[in-house]
């Protein structure tokens, strides 16, 4: 249970092709991220899926039968908005227990799964109050809740943390992660940030324009980027991409490297750079070198590494994590 | 947000209220077009011959005809004058800091609210008769005549009731208007130098613009149709004196009973009262597209 | 404004807006005062104002003697009831033109306000043949079927700004939670918009209330609401000022109420959104 397939799925709007014939195969128990810039058709594709907008072309297949043409009610998905859309005049209690009572559940069948969804969400102190009454949090968990009581093949989630500020999105992270784990439910999350994507995923998809870049593990799209969008779109800080004799000394268009794979070095190394701005954070130093022939490169060396705007800088590449690319834009091996 | 399901869904629950509507346009219309191009009296019923556009070139040649357009205009006209200054004039007052702005405020709105009938009456008798009315007594105390309102001056009279209705409106729509305006362009006018005046002519009165074409083109449409207030009081005399377009209709159908020429008279009304639709419509959908 | 206005300016218009607020609402006042003067007290110049012998009587008579009450329910049943068929119809046109817009709802929108432009006068000969011949004439069915019409516009036109003050995404929530169409609207869409549903109702009935050119035209005894009872009096025999006011204030009370309630509904629902 919890199976999806995309076949060939693509939407327009109007005449705009917003998304272009995509594959997929989510399976069952999977935690998918689509990541992407604003604008990549991430969301869509979600609303696509649950049926919020039509399909223009393709198939989609839930658990193997066809749901391309089925309204939302009917394909056993849940889903959790962006803004949560909670019904405001109901009580947590009531929302929670809105899709049961949609299903035609008995009233002691409804009573006895809402509690238990309370319970594992730590609401049942706020059963009674309305969503008006709720901090950011609090409505996420009862739009979470919500989705939970319906047991569905799997769960959606619309930038869900978007929301919230950066301390209560670190636990709430935590918390979904920990949600999986326990229900073993498929779950597709979108997200812009791609922090929440390597830290939660079981697969990322990265999305850009309409079209999947790349589908993998977190570690198999940070080590093996398949052209420059995904390499420098994963990670932070973001991969240096160098062009010019830097790369066409290595045989490819342009080259990347992380500025974790650099080592820095006051007296040795293949590149010499001035360093603009130094980032002392204690636990690491971030260093933006200007280096000839590149431009501006980010490095990064562990713990502190004392330097001052204007101080001379050596630079050596990792050549195990030295990535490059052809004119298109395509990893080279 | 739309899919295949909402939208034929969409399209069921519209139907009804634009199928309703259609009918209400399209039936009674169609009927008053036809009419109009026969000879057709109610009180000889089933004598009705074709008349072409005999009934169009009575009802327009008649002197009663251009009597009651040109009060239709005056009437209109003289209303849209009263309300659009005084209203422009009353929202002004109450935009300022007043003790008790909420009670004023009731004061004002509170004759939109009163049925035409009623106050027809209440002015004809108690406020515009000639010998017991309060305007009569007031008159007199000052040494001048009393007047006989609705004997001597029909239109102006109801020109005046009519107006005192439709005054709330135009200064509610004004005054929202008005409270919309942001202060920081009158201050920083102010600080240039202007004086009240001038701040009204440059700031206030262009900012009010929409609101009062609105207003103009809403009444417009309503005071075409100024019924109720003729019937009660003169009855569209002396003679013709207060009968508007819509007066004429109605007199011709249903107290001569000639449903012909008041069919055409019909379609006149219609059409004069198109011409301000189209205004009307076209600012109100570009306020839509906001 | 960031300045203190003098208290001496705000005395010169508070005075200056009482004034022009007591002047426009004299009409009512003297109205009301009058209900209670006796016929005699009514007619006399000079007129009295506020000390004369106060009585009931004119209220007991219209009461009595005139079977205001059935006037009264009629009023009543027309207003109400055409509003009330006016919602069931103009809700899910409203749920259709709000969350399910096409190119072509604008243009939809627009045509039904401008069918609230015809003049009435217009259609005033086929409709009063129509009615004659379907038995509708002075009938409470026919004046609501009349009623609901005008009025549909502008209950459909409100409804729709108050729907589209509604997330969508909350409907869209309902639907994954399994809601069909009925109880989308039922359980979520009509109590998250109760405060407009209800103001709608309220500017609509104030309308179909006072409404004085079909329920003058096609009403005689039996459905003639308050307008056209009060309308009999503009010819009446002997003295009748007083109960004339009795009448009014009667007929107009409670619209007075409603009304003042209403202000911004009145705004919104009578100047199609052009003025906000």
């Amino acid at each position: 249970m919890g199976s999806i397939t995309l076949e060939k799925v693509a939407k327009k709007f109007g005449d705009v092709d917003v998304i272009h014939g995509v594959d997929l195969e989510v399976k069952e128990g999977e935690f998918v991220v689509f990541v992407g810039p604003s604008g990549c058709g991430k969301s869509t594709l979600l609303r696509l899926i649950a049926g919020l907008e039509d399909i223009s072309g393709g198939t989609l297949r839930i658990d193997g039968k066809d749901a391309t043409g089925l309204p939302p009610a009917k394909r056993g998905l849940a889903m959790v908005f962006q803004s949560y859309a909670l019904y405001p005049h109901m009580s947590v209690y009531k929302n929670i227990a809105f899709p049961l009572k949609m299903a035609g559940m008995d009233k002691a069948a409804i009573d006895a799964k809402v509690r238990a969804a309370a319970k594992v969400l730590n609401l049942t102190d706020y059963l009674d109050r309305r969503p008006g009454q709720l901090s950011g949090g609090q409505r996420q968990r009862v739009a979470i809740g919500r989705a939970i009581v319906r047991e569905p093949a799997a769960f959606l989630f619309d930038e869900p943390l978007s929301n919230l500020d950066a301390a209560l999105r670190v636990n709430m992270r935590l918390e979904i992660s920990e949600l999986h784990n326990t229900l073993k439910t498929t779950m597709i999350y979108v997200t812009h940030d791609q922090v929440e994507a390597m830290t939660m995923a079981d697969k990322i998809v990265v999305l850009s324009a309409g079209r999947i870049e790349q589908v993998g593990s977190p570690l198999e799209l940070y080590n093996h980027p398949r052209n420059l969008f995904v390499a420098g779109f994963i990670g932070s800080p973001k991969m240096n991409l160098i062009e010019g004799p830097l790369a066409a000394a290595k045989d490819a268009k342009t080259i990347g490297v992380r500025p974790e794979h650099i080592h820095l070095s006051r007296t040795e190394g293949d590149w010499t750079g001035t360093v603009r701005v130094a980032e002392h954070l204690g636990s690491d130093t971030f260093l933006h070198v200007q280096v000839e022939g590149a431009g501006q490169i980010t490095a990064r060396a562990p713990g502190e590494f004392t330097v001052r705007h204007g101080d001379a800088v050596r630079l050596t590449p990792d050549p195990a994590h030295l990535y490059r690319f052809d004119a298109d834009g395509n990893a080279l091996q | 947000m739309a899919t295949t399901h909402t939208r034929a869904a969409a399209r069921l629950m519209l139907a009804p209220s634009v199928i309703m509507l259609l009918a209400w346009m399209i039936i009674p219309l169609s009927m008053t077009l036809y009419f109009s191009f026969l000879r057709y009296n109610l009180l000889m019923p089933g004598m009705e011959t074709w008349a072409g556009i005999e009934n169009y070139q009575y009802f327009l040649t008649d002197p009663a005809f251009f009597a009651a357009l040109g009060n239709t205009l005056m009437l209109v006209g003289g209303v849209l004058l009263i309300t659009i200054v005084g209203g422009t004039l009353i929202a002004l007052l109450l935009d300022q800091p007043i003790w008790g702005q909420g009670v004023v405020r009731l004061l004002v709105i509170a004759p939109f609210f009163v049925m035409p009938t009623v106050s027809a009456l209440v002015w004809k008798n108690m406020l515009m008769h000639p010998a017991n009315g309060l305007f009569a007594w007031i008159a007199q105390t000052f040494g001048f005549q009393a007047v006989d309102w609705l004997g001597a001056m029909p239109l102006l009279s109801i020109i005046l009731i009519v107006a005192w209705q439709w005054l709330p409106f135009a200064t509610l729509i004004i005054l929202t208007a008005l409270q919309s305006l942001d202060q920081e362009q009158k201050e920083a006018a102010e600080m240039d130098g202007a004086g009240p005046f001038a701040i009204f002519l440059a700031i206030t009165l262009p900012h009010l613009s929409r609101a009062l074409t609105v207003v103009v083109l809403i009444q417009t449409i309503f005071l075409l149709s100024v019924f109720a207030e003729i019937l009660v009081t003169t009855n569209g005399g002396p003679g013709v004196a207060s009968t508007n377009i819509a007066f004429l209709v109605y007199a011709q159908a249903l107290l001569q009973f000639d449903v012909g020429t008041a069919s055409a008279g019909g379609v006149v009304a219609v059409i004069l009262a198109n011409i301000v639709a189209i205004f009307l419509i076209r600012i109100v959908g570009k306020n839509l597209d906001r | 404004m960031a300045r203190a206005t003098t208290t001496r300016h705000r005395v010169v218009v508070t005075a200056a807006a009482w004034t022009v607020g007591f002047l426009l609402f004299f009409p009512i006042l003297w109205t009301f005062l009058t209900s209670f003067k006796s016929e005699a007290t009514a007619v006399q110049i000079p007129p009295a104002f506020l000390f004369f012998d106060w009585t009931w009587e004119n209220y007991v008579e219209v009461n009595v003697r005139s079977d205001y009450f059935r006037f009264a329910m009629n009023s009543v049943v027309i207003a109400v009831g055409s509003v009330l068929l006016g919602l069931l119809i103009a809700i899910p046109a409203a749920w259709s033109m709000a969350f399910a817009p096409t190119k072509h709802t604008k243009d939809i929108l627009m045509w039904m306000l401008s069918t609230k432009m015809l003049p009435p006068v217009g259609v005033l000969v086929p409709l009063y043949l129509l009615f004659r011949d379907w038995g509708l004439l002075d009938t409470r069915t026919g004046l609501v079927v009349v009623m609901m019409l005008i009025n549909l516009p502008i209950i459909v036109w409100m409804l729709y700004t108050y729907f589209k003050e509604i997330p969508g995404e909350i409907l869209e929530a309902s639907r994954m939670d399994g809601a069909t169409l009925g109880k989308e609207i039922v359980f979520v869409l009509a109590p998250m918009a109760a405060p407009g549903i209800a103001s709608t109702l309220l500017l609509n009935v104030i309308l179909a209330w006072n409404e004085a050119f079909w329920t003058l035209n096609l009403t005689a005894a039996k459905a003639a609401p308050l307008t056209a009872f009060i309308a009999s009096y503009s010819s009446p025999e002997g003295l009748f000022w007083a109960k004339l006011s009795a009448a009014s204030m009667m007929a107009i009370a409670p619209i007075l109420v409603l009304g003042w309630f209403s202000q911004k509904q009145l705004v919104r629902g009578l100047t199609f959104g052009a003025v906000k």
